[in-house]
């Protein structure tokens, strides 16, 4: 049938190297000795200036780590990780931790810039509120720059790399550090605590309202390096706190790991909104490269009435494997978790999230849509359960998957696990396919291929990009937009 | 300004439309008839650029303009509308957006401007108003849970926003009920103008009592077999589609 063939011949045109992130930046950069070993600990222990405590910790992680064996059970197939073959510390010579921007070196400056990154704290726009968003630009191994510290600070709200709060604040970070996600949790997580180089930390005080939205950009450059990044947001009794994550990397033709931590921590009525828009380099047309996304990241509604809400546009990665969720431990905590999971050519994604009920009359929600294009796999996998003694526990679940063409796979894999009979748990899923009647019908009415394509998807994925900071909610639509090109037929 | 010039098109190898022609004047609303598997929707999606056909010889001008070489959008930007005789649901997408959408999308194709909001708007409510359609519906996603009737005059309220210079309705009239019928006659009489033509396809005289035809063409086993004035519909009403299912067969 000519339909589908045509299909078939626009996947195989596909021309995924428009992946615009693609550049490297040449610039000099030290590294760490290959591979793993105590020595490249110390190394990095050393260059990042941290306490004996944390030495330990990582030493102690990474005895632990040769101990384990890495997890198949995720609906992701790759190639065996060499780990003896990977840098774990590559940072540029200059422009490394703080001090002005005047020092940082100038190639690093223009990757940002060309990445849209704003380093230079910029004058509020008049009359616009909360337009200006505090930026930490982590590249490869290091933080480069913290924007807006200063005013932050003088809300009381600590903002800063994480190396950085190892130094000026040692014993909050002792306090929580691996508090959410121990350092014996899974083999990725062990893995992060001893190699961990840079990422964000936050503590929000008590009863404050962070005056602006904060966010971090990650950027992956050199070469055979793994990205280990490790963030810690705690937010201190009535707080509230809005975070955004952002990440590229440029093509590269092997594959590079990512494996990071997020820790969040949330008291008494306090709120943290996360949100991340991740865009890896997917690998190229016939599957090439790629970042390997693997990920843990979890909340803990620590206190009474607290907050945590996760809102994840996961566009990019070869294989996204992550599951950010909420441990509902307070009484009358809330945990959200709003996804839109995008694959394309080659890509696999299997991510979900976990709604742990502990606490009295706690709630969850989970609104996971999945659009599955070209060649790709994309699962979800979640996991709601109650303890026996979370009396009054609630989740609402609504996953639905979107396939375009016939090549690619949407599959949904939900736990329910409830040892409280007070408890109320509610799923609905769809899988749908944009039909080809479907986009005839659009395009009759004047809208190209891609245009019908981006229509229908918005309207599919509404519910969750409204989760978003406006401004990143338009960005997250033009990804969106961007990575399914070339998927129609 | 439309002309079908010895049009063949076959599914799957199997030959529906053999030999084809016919010319609509502007200004002009013709219509066509013809008993069932005639290929009467067949043609109809063929003029509008559905890909499951193979077209083995033939052309259709628009204004001089080969159709057949454009992809379905352009065809739109060029001014071909075709009302679907089954139109299509389109979840999670508001009325509204949806026609937004696609008027900017063919404006920006003829290097027009996209539309003011406060011009779209006024628009929608001047359509909406004389077809009947509430606000609320239109704040709603696209056909979806619609009746029959109520997706039949969003398609008559699509072709009054979009303008189109020429209109294919295809069994416009099959699943309504005699109000709705006449509301969409109403609508669509309403954009008869010197500048634009209308290709009415239905098996029934009924529709175009209300929408009445300058031309009435009946069409059997893939071929335009008679032409004549409105007394033709009149004609078959009466006489049934039996002697032109005949000659096809020839």
């Amino acid at each position: 049938m000519p339909a589908v063939q045509e299909t078939v011949d626009r996947v195989k045109a596909i021309d995924l190297d428009q992946y615009k992130w693609g550049f490297s930046t040449e610039i000099e950069t030290e590294k760490a000795p290959k591979g793993l070993s105590d020595e490249v600990i110390r190394f990095i222990s050393a260059k990042k200036g941290e306490p004996g405590w944390l030495l330990d910790w990582r030493l102690e992680a990474l005895r632990r780590w040769r101990t384990m064996e890495e997890p198949n059970w995720a609906r992701v197939h790759h190639p065996k990780i060499d780990y003896d073959e990977l840098y774990y510390y590559a940072a540029p010579k200059r422009g490394g931790g703080p001090g002005s921007l005047d020092e940082v070196d100038p190639e690093l400056l223009k990757t940002f810039e060309k990445l849209g990154i704003p380093l230079k704290e910029q004058a509020v726009l008049a009359g616009v509120e909360g337009a200006r968003v505090a930026v930490d630009a982590v590249f490869d191994s290091v933080s480069v720059a913290t924007t807006f510290k200063e005013e932050l600070a003088k809300a009381g709200v600590i903002f800063s790399s994480i190396s950085e709060a190892v130094r000026e604040h040692p014993e909050l970070v002792r306090k929580y550090l691996g508090s959410v996600v121990p350092v014996t949790d899974n083999f990725f997580a062990t893995l992060n605590s001893a190699v961990f180089t840079d990422g964000s930390f936050v503590y929000v005080p008590k009863g404050v309202r962070c005056p602006m939205e904060l966010s971090t950009y990650f950027r992956i450059n050199e070469q055979n390096t793994g990205q280990f990044e490790r963030t810690l947001i705690i937010a201190d009794a009535g707080s509230y706190v809005s975070y955004l994550e952002g990440c590229t990397a440029p093509k590269r033709d092997e594959n590079q790991l990512h494996a990071a931590v997020v820790e969040l921590v949330a008291l008494d009525e306090a709120e943290i909104k996360y949100s991340t828009v991740q865009n890896w380099f997917p690998g190229d047309k016939e599957g090439k490269g790629g970042i390997y996304n693997f990920v843990t990241k979890r909340g803990d509604c620590r206190g009474r009435g607290s907050k945590i809400s996760w809102t994840q546009v996961e566009t990019g990665s070869a294989i996204t494997w992550k599951y950010p969720s909420c441990i509902l431990r307070g009484d009358n905590s809330q945990g959200e978790f709003y996804s839109i999971a995008v694959s394309n050519g080659h890509q696999q994604v299997d991510s979900g999230t976990k709604m742990l009920h502990l606490g009295k009359n706690t709630s969850s929600r989970i609104i996971s849509k999945g659009i599955a294009a070209g060649r790709s796999d994309n699962t979800y996998r979640g996991l709601v359960s109650a303890h026996r003694k979370a009396s009054g526990a609630r989740n609402f679940t609504n996953c639905d998957s979107l396939l375009i063409g016939a090549d690619c796979g949407a599959h949904t894999v939900p736990y329910i696990e409830s040892k409280n009979a007070s408890a109320v748990f509610e799923h609905e899923a769809t899988t749908s396919k944009i039909a080809e009647d479907q986009l005839f019908y659009c395009r009759q009415r004047g809208l190209n291929a891609e245009e019908a394509v981006a229509l229908i998807v918005n309207g599919f994925v509404k519910d969750v990009l409204q989760q978003l900071p406006m401004e990143f909610a338009v960005e997250a639509q033009k990804l969106i937009a961007v990575s399914l090109e070339g998927s129609v037929g | 300004m439309l002309e079908i010039r010895n049009l063949h098109a076959e599914i799957d190898g199997k030959p529906i439309l053999k030999g084809v022609s016919l010319t609509v004047k502007p200004g002009e609303v013709a219509a066509i008839m013809g008993p069932n598997g005639s290929g009467k929707s067949t043609l109809s999606y063929v003029i509008a650029g559905k890909e499951d056909y193979q077209l083995t010889e033939g052309e259709v001008l628009l204004d001089g303009e080969n159709l057949l070489e454009m992809e379905p959008d352009e065809r739109a930007a060029k001014g071909l509308f075709l009302a679907f005789q089954y139109p299509l649901e389109i979840p999670g997408v508001a009325t509204m957006t949806f026609l937004k959408a696609a008027l900017n999308a063919q404006r920006r194709r003829r290097g027009e401007g996209e539309i003011s909001p406060a011009d779209f708007i006024r628009r929608v409510n001047k359509a909406a108003d004389s077809l009947g359609i509430s606000k609320e519906i239109l704040r709603r996603a696209l056909n979806v849970g619609f009746s029959g009737g109520e997706k039949k005059r969003m398609e008559i309220l699509q072709m009054a926003i979009l303008e189109p210079r020429m209109c294919v309705l295809d069994e416009t009239d099959s699943g309504l009920d005699i109000d709705a019928l006449r509301i969409v006659a109403q609508g669509v009489n309403a954009l008869r103008a010197r500048d634009r033509a209308f290709l009415v396809i239905t098996h029934y005289q009924r529709l175009l009592s209300h929408i009445v035809p300058d031309t009435v063409h009946v069409m059997a086993g893939g071929r335009i077999v008679k032409s004549g004035g409105p007394e033709l519909a009149t004609e078959l009403e009466a006489k049934g589609y039996a002697d032109f299912s005949a000659q096809a067969a020839e």
